[in-house]
This record gives C-alpha cells, structure tokens and sequence, in this order.
C-alpha cells in the first residue's frame, strides 16, 4: 500500500524576489537599449523610470508577503517582464513617430496606467480575503458584465473608432467596457455552472456515442452565443465576441468535461462566422484580408484591406532568427504598430528567438493559472482559475495567430504588451486573482491534531481528544 | 556605438530573455513532476507523530464543558479539512451551498446537518440516500453527538475535536 503524497509547498517569496529582479532588468534594459540605439545616448529619464518600476515591483511584492505569501512566486515576476517589454517597444514606436510639432506620447500614458493597475492589484489582495466571497456575487457578476458590454451603445456615451462600436468616452479617457466585463463574467460562469455542472454533465441522450446535454439546459449557452453574435452586430468586434464565447465554452467544458460542449460550441461560432462573414462587410473583409492577403487589390483596399498584416509580415521576416535589435528596425511602418501589432514589433526587433521566449511567458502564466486550477479545492475557484487563465491564452492565440496570418485579423489586444489602459488594468485584475487563488490552493492544510488512521474508532479517539485538549493547555499554559 | 557592441546588446537581450524563461521554469521543475509516492505506513507516521505518544496521563475532566471547537474530516476525499464550529449549524452534503462541501460520490447533495442545541452538538440525517451513521448505528431522528464519536456520510467521516 503507498500513499500519493503532494510536495512540500514553499511559499516561495525569496524566489519570486529573484525572477522580479530578471523581470525589472527585461524591461528597464530594454528601455535603456532603445534609447541607446535610436538616439544614441542613454534615455534621460532612465533612473527615474527604473527606480519607478522598481517600486511598483517590490510594493506588489511585500503585499503578497503579507497578504498571500503561499501565492504562487513565477506569476507576478511573468506579468512585470511582459509589461516592461511592452513598454520599452511603445516607447520605441514613440521615438520612430514624433515629429518636433507633435510628440507621441503613448509611452507615458501606459506608464500612468501601468502604476494604476499595480495599484489596482494590490487593491484586490488587501481587500479580497477569499476568492469564494466572489460566489456571492455570481448574478450580480453577470447583470455587471452585460451592462458593460452593452455600455458602448448607449448613445453619446460610447464612439465608434475604426468601425468599432467598443469604446466609452468619459471625462477625456477612452475606455473599453469589454475588457472588465470579461473577469465579471467568468467570475459569473464559475459561480453559475459551479452549481448546475451536474445537471449539464449528466442529463441528457447520448447520440453516436457523444453525450448531449437537454434541450433546456442548452438555454444560458443560446443565450450568451446570442449575446456574443450581438456584439459583433451591434459593435461590429469580432475580437472580442470570439472571446466571450470562448470563453462560454471553455469553462462549460472545465465544469462538465463533457466533448459534446466543446463541438456544439465550435459548431455555432463556425455557423455564426460564416452567417457573419456573408451577411457584414467588415467581417467579409476582414476574410479576404486573410486568405487573398497578398493581392494588390487587397492590400491597397481601403478601408479594411491587407496592407497593415503584409507589412507586420514583411517586418517579421526582415527580423529573423534574431532580430533587428531594440531600436533598429522599422516597426513603425506598420500602422497601430503599439497596440494591436505589437507582437509584429517585437517580431522584427527580438526575431523568432525573442518571439518564442515572449510566448514562452504566456504559456507559463497560463500554465500557473492551470496548476492553481487543479489546486485548488473549492469548485468555484477551480472555475475561476480555470476561465481567467483560458482568457489569457485566448487572447495571445487570436492575436499572435491574427498577426501572423493563421486565423483572420480580429481587435483583441495583446494581455500586457499592447497599448492600453483598459486592457493593463483588467489584466492586472486578473493577475491579482490568480494570485489570490493559488495562495489558496498552494497553503498547506492545517495540520490534523489527534487523528491516527491506525487507531479504532470511538473509545480511543475520545481519549485522545482528550490529550490533545490537555496538551493544548499545557501549551498556552 | 559601435557595430560590435550593438550586436552583443542585441544578442545579450536575448540571453537574458532566455535566462528569465528557463530560470521560470526552473522554479516550476518540481511542481511539474506532480506528487511523491510513500509507502503507506511511513506516510502514516509521519502525518500524525504527536497524539499517539503524547501523555495520556492528566486527563481532567474540566475540558468536556467547553465541548468541541472544530470538525475535522478523518477520512474520505477531503482528509485533513477542517472547519470551526460556531453557533450555527453545518450543513453537509455534495451541493456548493453547503457549509462542508464533500467530493465524494457516497453522499447526497443535501445529506446531513450539525446544529447545537443545549451545549451539545446534534447530528441529523436529510433523507439521504445511503444514510448519515453516529459510529455504527444508523442516524434516523437527531442523535447528540458524544465527544470522540465518528459521523460517517458517505465515504467520509467527520469527527468533533476539541
């Protein structure tokens, strides 16, 4: 007889120290060499931008040390790299962009956001004790989430920018409501198929061997493919109603591990797209762009045509295996190369070699929320874990596969890297929460007093309940 | 600069980009490797190595009126949890609104409560369908729960500690 026993847990904060320190040296060495090799001299504000990064780092740090030290030590340390990464590049495509007239100034502005997500994040450790408070608010989660993703349509509040309806205007900010609304609804999947997982697992007829769900449990899953086709209706993101649903089906599958899920949800996206693609222009385009992207016609199309995916391609390719070097390649001819192509950036100027290590992070930051997801013991936040983690690697998938032409060009945004305050901000909300429930998961259990298996029941375990008591006492004594 | 110099930046970025993923990974080696397997009565020993040699000698009689402060799963899926016993019942049972959420196929959704009632805590079964056990007999009307006394639900078994 053997017993698996799991290995003992390291809180591990002397290590996450460690990797934020690689981490800060990724970012701020990157700033440091765009400066170098644009201008030639060291940025002028190179201390004070490093000592500033290096606070918000070690402030986050000694949060976690007193608010979730068994949090898991490699998550933090991933999202400090990618944001430091990115915002070297946009402050690269800063220096390629500004004329004397008119300075580009997207660097700061993610500067600004990047200390507020920190912020945000340490504002969700201190004042989530326990992710399961979260359940509570399951139904309020969702009415959240809807009314964010509605929120651009309301009118005079929210404005269309290149064609989509995705963006809220409020005191000077542009905001993308999308964004926040996909943690309030994961925070309401987990919450709602936490409690009906049984009954979508296990009622229902099996059918050529694969077990489908009923008709009427099939209800909330219409509802959001509704919601999602809406989206991309209405405010015309194909991006961002793929993530939704998705993310819909994901986490149905985590909670059901039934196959049948993940091939009905497959089938009504691949039904919708192709409706879409038939019936909207921009979607249409979009596909063209995509498969005919190197016809002349395509590319010199505007709006919509391929010219911006050919040119991240052409720039790809003349990085490399190694790149151009921070500062040395033309990233800026691609349009809205600091936000949605970012990744095609980064590409040229670090090659295939820096491109893999980018994703690399990604994969482990989604991997980690994985691990915590099996970790974990509550439902809810195996859940949780689980969809805010699938986000993530969603997200770089479509975006990464957009960029490099795999899959049509859709708006999401790069979690991290890209140009954006909504995007930084919810994912650092994201961050927190995994790092909130890996805490959980990686803390060791309280340690069982008077118990041994050897020993029969009643009788004896009385008597040693009653030493353990007189142990106790002798303890506080 | 110079031609060589920015070539070993360029390419030292990349180094360094390496170190910090594989040195990531690294820190992650153990945790990919899953569990450690022990020989069961090693395992046993070394989870529970105070109580069985801990003196059994003063044994005062004083602690009883203070009754239990926690329930403790000894056995089933989730060994080793524990939870604070307040004035509030605990209701047990598979379903997540639980108080004490059991993983464990043996027992009903909604299977068995604990409540105080007079300084002594109760155990009552809901209707479930393969029955809530005080020791060995079956749990029909609230049974007082004496000190040391296994509740069986299923596969699991609970006990009150002090």
């Amino acid at each position: 007889m053997v017993t698996v026993a799991p290995h003992q847990v390291r809180p591990g904060r002397g290590v996450e120290l460690g990797l934020l320190v690689v981490a800060l040296a990724l970012g701020v060495g990157a700033y440091a060499l765009v400066g170098l090799n644009v201008t030639g001299v060291l940025p002028a504000n190179i201390a004070r931008y490093g000592a500033g990064m290096a606070v918000l780092a070690v402030v986050m740090h000694l949060v976690l040390r007193v608010r979730a030290p068994y949090a898991d030590p490699v998550i933090l340390p991933a999202a400090v790299a990618l944001n430091g990464i990115g915002l070297a590049m946009i402050y690269r495509i800063d220096l390629a962009e500004s004329t004397a007239a008119d300075p580009s100034t997207f660097a700061n502005r993610q500067l600004a956001w990047t200390g507020i997500g920190v912020l945000l994040a340490c504002v969700v450790l201190v004042v989530l004790r326990d992710h399961r408070t979260l359940r509570r608010y399951t139904y309020t989660a969702m009415v959240a989430g809807l009314a964010l993703i509605l929120l651009p349509l309301v009118p005079g509040l929210g404005t269309t920018i290149n064609g989509a309806r995705i963006w809220v205007h409020l005191g000077g900010m542009s905001l993308q409501p999308a964004e926040f609304a996909k943690i309030a609804l994961a925070v309401f999947f987990a919450g709602y198929l936490v409690t009906h997982r049984d009954t979508l697992a296990l009622a229902g007829p099996t059918v050529l061997g694969l077990h489908l769900p009923r008709l009427r449990d099939l209800g909330p899953i219409l509802v959001v493919w509704a919601g999602s086709l809406a989206v991309l209706v209405f405010e015309r993101d194909l991006g961002t109603s793929l993530l939704f649903f998705g993310l819909f089906v994901a986490m149905l599958y985590l909670a059901t591990e039934r196959t049948g899920w993940i091939l009905i949800g497959l089938g009504l996206f691949l039904g919708g797209a192709l409706v879409a693609a038939r019936t909207f222009s921009h979607v249409a385009a979009r596909f063209e762009g995509w498969l005919h992207a190197f016809d002349d016609d395509v590319i010199n199309q505007s709006p919509g045509g391929s010219f911006q995916l050919v040119s991240a391609l052409y720039g790809m390719a003349s990085g490399g295996l190694f790149g151009t070097g921070w500062g040395q390649g033309r990233p800026d001819l691609v349009p809205y190369a600091e936000s949605d192509f970012i990744i095609a950036s980064l590409g040229e100027e670090l090659g295939l070699t820096g491109l893999l290590a980018l994703l690399l992070v990604y994969l482990v930051l989604a991997e980690r929320g994985m691990r915590t997801a099996i970790g974990v013991r509550d439902g809810f936040g195996k859940l949780l874990a689980g969809g805010v983690s699938f986000v993530v690697a969603f997200q770089c998938f479509v975006v990464v596969g957009g960029v490099t032409r795999v899959i049509p060009l859709t708006g999401l945004t790069m979690p991290f890297l890209a140009y954006g305050g909504s995007s930084l901000l919810a994912n650092w909300v994201i961050v927190a929460l995994l790092l909130r429930i890996s805490d959980s998961a990686r803390r060791p259990a309280p340690e069982v007093q008077g118990y041994d298996p050897g020993a029969p029941a009643s009788t004896a375990a009385d008597g040693q309940a009653t030493e353990v008591l007189t142990g106790l006492r002798e303890a506080r004594g | 600069m110079s031609e060589l110099a920015v070539t070993l930046l360029r390419l030292g970025y990349l180094v360094l980009l390496w170190v910090f993923v594989l040195s990531a990974i690294g820190v992650l080696r153990r945790d990919l490797y899953g569990t450690r397997i022990v020989p069961r009565r090693r395992a046993a020993t070394a989870a529970s190595p105070g109580p069985a040699e801990a003196n059994g000698s003063a044994a005062g009689d004083g602690h009883r009126d203070r009754g239990p402060t926690r329930l403790v799963v000894t056995e089933g899926p989730l060994r080793g949890t524990t939870l604070p016993l307040t004035s509030s019942a605990i209701l047990i049972g598979r379903a997540p609104s639980c108080t004490l959420v059991l993983d464990d196929d043996y027992s009903s959704s909604r299977h068995a409560r604990l409540y105080p009632e007079g300084g002594q805590w109760f155990v009552e079964d809901l209707g479930s369908t393969n029955g809530t056990f005080l020791d060995s007999t079956r749990v029909d009307a609230p049974l007082a729960i004496p000190p040391g006394a296994r509740v069986k639900v299923g596969k699991s078994v609970l006990e009150l500690q002090a």
